[in-house]
Formats: C-alpha cells, sequence, structure tokens
C-alpha cells in the first residue's frame, strides 16, 4: 500500500475567540474520494485552506505523500483548490484561465505542451467551445467546468474541491456530480470534496468524514456512516428524513421510551440511552403499542408518516401504497438489528 | 426643470470656462495689448489703430516668445517645463508604487496596530504642508537638495504617499483576495501573484490615484517657490519668479506658457477617463 496522500494530526486553528478547527484527525487513501460533510460554519473551509497552505494552523501535524508539509508554501504543495465563490479571473478568456496554472514561474512548461494539456482538460469537461470566450460570459455551470479545468490542467497530486456545486441549480449539480465522479476515477488522483449536501456525501464519496463545529465525528464509508452514526449529531446530517432519535430507559431486559412505550430488547448494562432507528426502520404494524398518524408526506416514490409515539415525534417511511390517513391509528415496531443505542 | 437643469449647467460651464478662455485670448495678444487699461476681447487679424477699442490683433508671437529667455530668468520656459515633467512623473510613479505596495501590505496581512499606523499616515495630511517649509528648507540646505530634481521629487512623493495609501487601500480591499489565493495555490509566489494578478486588477485605482498624484506635484507652488528658486525651477515658480522683471511682466507669454502647461495634464486625464469614471463609481455597481 502506498503512503496515504493526506494526514492531518490534531490541527487546530482558531481566529480571534473563536476556534475553526479543533484538533482534526483527518486520513486520505492515495486515490481515495473523501467527502467532508458538515453544516454550514462546521469549518470546512478552513480546514481545507489549511490543507493548501493558505492558513498555517496552530497546532497539529500535516503531512502530504508521507512528507511533513507544515512548512511547505501553498506553491510547494502541488495540491490544486476549487473555491465556492471564486471561480476565474474575468478579464481572462477560458483558455488564457486554463493556461494560468502552467505559466506559473519556475514550471517553465514548453508553449507545445501547455496547449496539449489545455485542449485535454477542456475535452474531458467538454468546454472546448468556450475556450476563446470571455470568463465574463460564460454561465454559472460553464464557470464551474473550467473552475475545475484550472485545476485539473496542472495534474496536481490532490484535489481539493470548496462546496463547487453549491451555486449551480438542482439538475446541473446531479448531471456534474456523476461526471466529476467518474473523472476523479478516471485521473485516479485523491479528492478532499467538502460540502453540506448529503447527496453528494452519500453517491460521491469513498468514505465520508463528518465535521461538525471543527471536529470530525465519524468517518467511514457512506454505509457505515449511515447506519451506524456513532451520535445523533452526525445522524442529523445524513438521511432525509433524518434518523429518528428516542430518549429511553432501561425496563428489565428492554429498552422503553420515557413514557414507557416499548422500543426494543436491550443489551449490555447501560441505563439510560437514545435508540435512534432510520424511518425506513420503522414499521407500522405489530408493535405492541398505538401511535397516531399526524401528517402522511408524499416524496414520490415513498411516504414519510410522521407518527405522535413514545412521547415524541417519529418520522416512518412507507411504500407509496401505504394507505394510512392523518389521525388513523398504527402499531409502530422498530426493526431491531437497524437500530442503534446511543449511550 | 429640464431648463433649470441646462441653465445650471451653462453657468457652471461659463464660470469655470472664462478664465482659460481669458488665458487663450491673451496668449494671443500683444504685450501691450494685455496691460491696455480697455479690456480687449474681440480678435481681430488685422493691426488696432485706435487704443480705445475692444479689438486686438491677433499674434503667434507669444508661443515663439516661449524659448525667449527673460530678463532674472534661469532658462526658457521649455527648460522648466522640462523640470515641472521629470519631478511631476517621477514623483507621480514613485507614490502610486510605494502607495499601491503600503496599502497591499494593509489591505492583506494582520498588521499589529494596523488601525494606529493608517491613522497616523492619514494624520500626515491634517496641517498645511506648507507649515513644515521652514524645517524642510533647513533639512534640505544641510542634505544639499535644495535646487535639485531630487528634492522636489522626494518631497512631493512623502506628501502624495498618504493620499495614494488611503485611495489604493480603497480598491485593493475590493480585489477579492481569492484572486491571489488561487494563484498561490497554482504555483505562483506571493510576489509573482501581486504582479500577474493583483496589479493588473488594480488598474483603475493605480490610474485614479495617478492622477491626483500628478496634479497636486504638477500645481505644487510653495516649496517649489522656496526651496527650488534656484535650481531645476518647476513651471509655476518660474511665472512666479518673472514678476518684477525689468523689462516688465510678459503677460501674453505666461498665458501661452500656462496653456501649454495644462495640456500635459489634459491629455493624462483623457488617456485615463474610463478608468476615472469607473473609479468615481467603484463599488456602487455589484458584479
Amino acid at each position: 500500500m502506498s503512503a496515504p496522500a493526506l494526514v492531518l494530526r490534531g490541527t487546530a486553528k482558531r481566529f480571534g475567540p473563536t476556534p475553526a478547527l479543533g484538533g482534526v484527525d483527518l486520513e486520505v487513501g492515495a486515490r481515495e474520494f473523501l467527502v467532508v460533510l458538515g453544516p454550514t460554519g462546521a469549518g470546512k473551509t478552513t480546514l481545507l485552506r489549511t490543507i493548501a497552505g493558505l492558513e498555517t494552523p496552530d497546532s497539529g501535524a500535516i503531512e502530504l505523500f508521507g512528507r511533513d508539509a507544515a512548512a511547505l508554501a501553498p506553491a510547494e504543495r502541488d495540491v490544486a483548490l476549487v473555491f465556492q465563490n471564486f471561480s476565474l479571473y474575468p478579464g481572462k478568456s477560458v483558455r488564457a484561465n486554463l493556461e494560468f496554472p502552467l505559466r506559473a514561474p519556475g514550471r517553465r512548461l514548453p508553449e507545445g505542451e501547455i496547449a496539449e494539456r489545455v485542449a485535454w482538460a477542456a475535452k474531458l469537461l467538454h468546454i472546448e467551445r468556450l475556450l476563446e470566450r470571455s470568463a465574463r460570459a460564460l454561465s454559472g455551470g460553464e464557470m464551474q467546468r473550467v473552475a475545475i479545468g484550472r485545476a485539473i490542467v496542472r495534474r496536481p497530486k490532490l484535489f481539493l474541491m470548496d462546496e463547487p456545486l453549491t451555486n449551480l441549480d438542482a439538475k446541473l449539480r446531479e448531471e456534474l456530480r456523476v461526471e466529476l465522479r467518474e473523472l476523479a476515477r478516471e485521473l485516479q488522483t485523491p479528492v478532499v470534496w467538502v460540502t453540506h449536501d448529503q447527496a453528494e456525501a452519500l453517491t460521491m464519496g469513498d468514505r465520508i468524514a463528518v465535521l461538525v463545529a471543527g471536529k470530525v465525528l465519524q468517518s467511514g464509508t457512506p454505509e457505515e456512516v449511515y447506519r451506524r452514526p456513532v451520535s445523533p449529531l452526525v445522524a442529523r446530517q445524513l438521511g432525509t428524513p433524518p434518523m429518528n432519535a428516542i430518549p429511553a430507559r432501561r425496563e428489565g431486559g428492554d429498552w422503553v421510551a420515557l413514557d414507557g412505550t416499548h422500543l426494543l430488547a436491550a443489551h449490555g448494562a447501560a441505563q439510560n440511552a437514545t435508540i435512534g432507528v432510520r424511518p425506513e426502520h420503522v414499521e407500522l404494524s405489530g408493535g405492541k403499542s398505538e401511535a397516531t398518524v399526524e401528517v402522511v408526506e408524499d416524496l414520490g416514490p415513498a411516504r414519510v408518516l410522521v407518527l405522535r409515539w413514545a412521547g415524541t415525534e417519529v418520522h416512518a417511511l412507507a411504500p407509496r401504497g401505504e394507505s394510512a390517513r392523518p389521525g388513523d391509528r398504527v402499531r409502530p415496531r422498530i426493526a431491531a438489528v437497524h437500530a442503534v443505542v446511543w449511550t | 426643470m429640464k431648463l433649470l437643469r441646462w441653465l445650471v449647467i451653462t453657468l457652471g460651464f461659463l464660470f469655470a470656462a472664462l478664465p482659460l478662455v481669458w488665458m487663450g485670448m491673451s496668449s494671443l495678444k500683444h504685450q501691450a495689448d494685455t496691460i491696455n487699461p480697455h479690456p480687449k476681447f474681440v480678435p481681430s487679424l488685422s493691426a488696432v489703430a485706435e487704443p480705445e477699442s475692444h479689438t486686438f490683433e491677433v499674434t503667434g508671437e507669444a508661443y515663439a516668445g516661449l524659448a525667449v529667455l527673460h530678463a532674472g530668468a534661469q532658462a526658457s520656459f521649455w527648460e522648466h517645463l522640462w523640470n515641472s515633467v521629470i519631478i511631476g512623473v517621477l514623483s507621480t510613479l514613485a507614490s502610486v508604487l510605494l502607495g499601491t505596495c503600503c496599502a497591499y501590505g494593509f489591505s492583506r496581512f494582520r498588521i499589529a496596530g494596523a488601525k494606529d499606523w493608517l491613522f497616523f499616515i492619514l494624520s500626515t495630511r491634517f496641517m498645511p504642508p506648507l507649515a513644515v517649509v521652514v524645517p524642510v528648507l533647513m533639512m534640505y540646505r544641510k542634505l544639499d537638495l535644495q535646487g535639485t530634481h531630487l528634492g522636489l521629487v522626494l518631497l512631493y512623493t512623502v506628501f502624495n504617499l498618504s493620499l495614494a495609501v488611503w485611495l489604493m487601500k480603497g480598491f485593493l480591499d475590493e480585489i477579492p483576495r481569492a484572486f491571489e489565493e488561487a494563484a498561490l495555490v497554482d504555483g505562483y509566489s506571493r510576489a509573482s501573484a501581486f504582479l500577474r494578478v493583483v496589479l493588473p486588477e488594480a488598474r483603475t485605482g493605480m490610474a485614479v490615484t495617478a492622477v491626483f498624484c500628478l496634479i497636486s506635484a504638477w500645481n505644487e507652488y510653495g516649496f517649489a517657490m522656496t526651496l527650488n528658486s534656484s535650481g531645476a525651477v518647476t513651471v509655476p515658480a518660474y511665472f512666479a519668479g518673472l514678476q518684477g522683471n525689468i523689462e516688465g511682466m510678459p503677460w501674453p507669454q505666461v498665458a501661452a506658457g500656462a496653456l501649454v502647461f495644462v495640456v500635459p495634464i489634459v491629455l493624462f486625464t483623457i488617456l485615463v477617463r474610463d478608468h476615472l469614471l469607473r473609479g468615481v463609481t467603484f463599488g456602487t455597481i455589484k458584479q
């Protein structure tokens, strides 16, 4: 196994009194696509800027491709950063924008190779016909393609993407998501992709790292993070409708809700816990107690039922054919194998 | 409403243009016509017989006379114009370059006490510059800078620097940091990112700053008169020195010279006009 592309150990950064990163540990494999998922203000952008060398961390170690990178200037790190807001130099043509990284002093590429690489990147991103246009005359989607083109022409060793799709409309976002995932695979270059969009995290990432308030709370494959979130906070970042979190206490061999509703059989010694269960794992019959359907939401392929149960609101996902209506009584049951117990 | 607007604009224009028009007419007169107690404002191509009419004969002799060495002066107008050009251009270049670099530092980096520094820089403009003419004179005497180009270049640069720093800081603050940061990540050093990315974006600000610096250095009179009355004399000081001339004040030549003196500034302003317009409306339009 080759050295990981990126290792962060205890990386911390504060701006004045507010900590932006509170000791981040992170590892990105040599060809891995890592999605850093977190809400606004979680420190995602600071994390990327620190990796790129635009911010100097207050403490902690950073290694790129097995080498200590803490003292390296941004230019020496050979990473590419796609910014969320800034994308292109407005006064330059698309071609000049793509050439810009190749013309950096010290790179000294022959003209032929510059033209070749620009053509290659333009082809990959389907922007050949835009090359001679001014960057000002591009649509949002085209701009972002060119911005990503700017990142790939250099063939850097690591891509850092700061919510590159956030400012685009939904349809374009989906299209580019698939396309960029393919592109990353083709280039065999590791990617750190930062987003608050869980759909991007689930569909793109080889691995997801959940970043909240400057700390990585969990990292793992999308499957792991989705099925076994380590805390209610992590659970909230992933899944729509969100995972149910039901406060519970021990009663004999069972977990019961605070109002005494039976939830599932218990193991271990803990006396108090929160039971996490995905809406798709709340069945609507076979339970020991009754619940009232409060709201039914039509998602298209499925329906979301909001139940008043176990002293709280519980979301359940039901197939489209489900006929329950608001006011109806159902007997919910938690599929115990899928439930997570947070103690 | 429209009428009123035109009226105001016309009055304003006349008010601004009249001295220039008078100066233009004076530059085309014989000296006697410029000091005639009967104001002469009707040009005529033939000689005028009666001295009490308002008509004057048009002549180009004042422009030819710009090359004349007047009594009490050390050189002709053209040489003094050259002094003004050297001093104005060099001090403008220095103010804009130093001001831009300094403003870039304040705009992009965390500097301890940045606000106090900026206030200090601004405060150098609080008092009228002439208030320090005596100490400057003494220093320049000691340093042998009196009557040199360098002396005035330094002085004008220093006086214009605070304006340049503040103006440029405003313009640089509007250039997104991401412009340089993208370049830094792309393999550029801080210096080359500044040269290749920031400076081209700051052109507008630099043009605006240059116009202000050039005008103030070009027109400066007090220090030019005190420090450089005997060497590297600029045009404003040269004109003033002609007063008390034994031949009488050569008004036509002064008027002709003043018109010529205005031309470079007008040309420069026209040259950077687009930048000036953008500069004035800067920040009011979001890209």
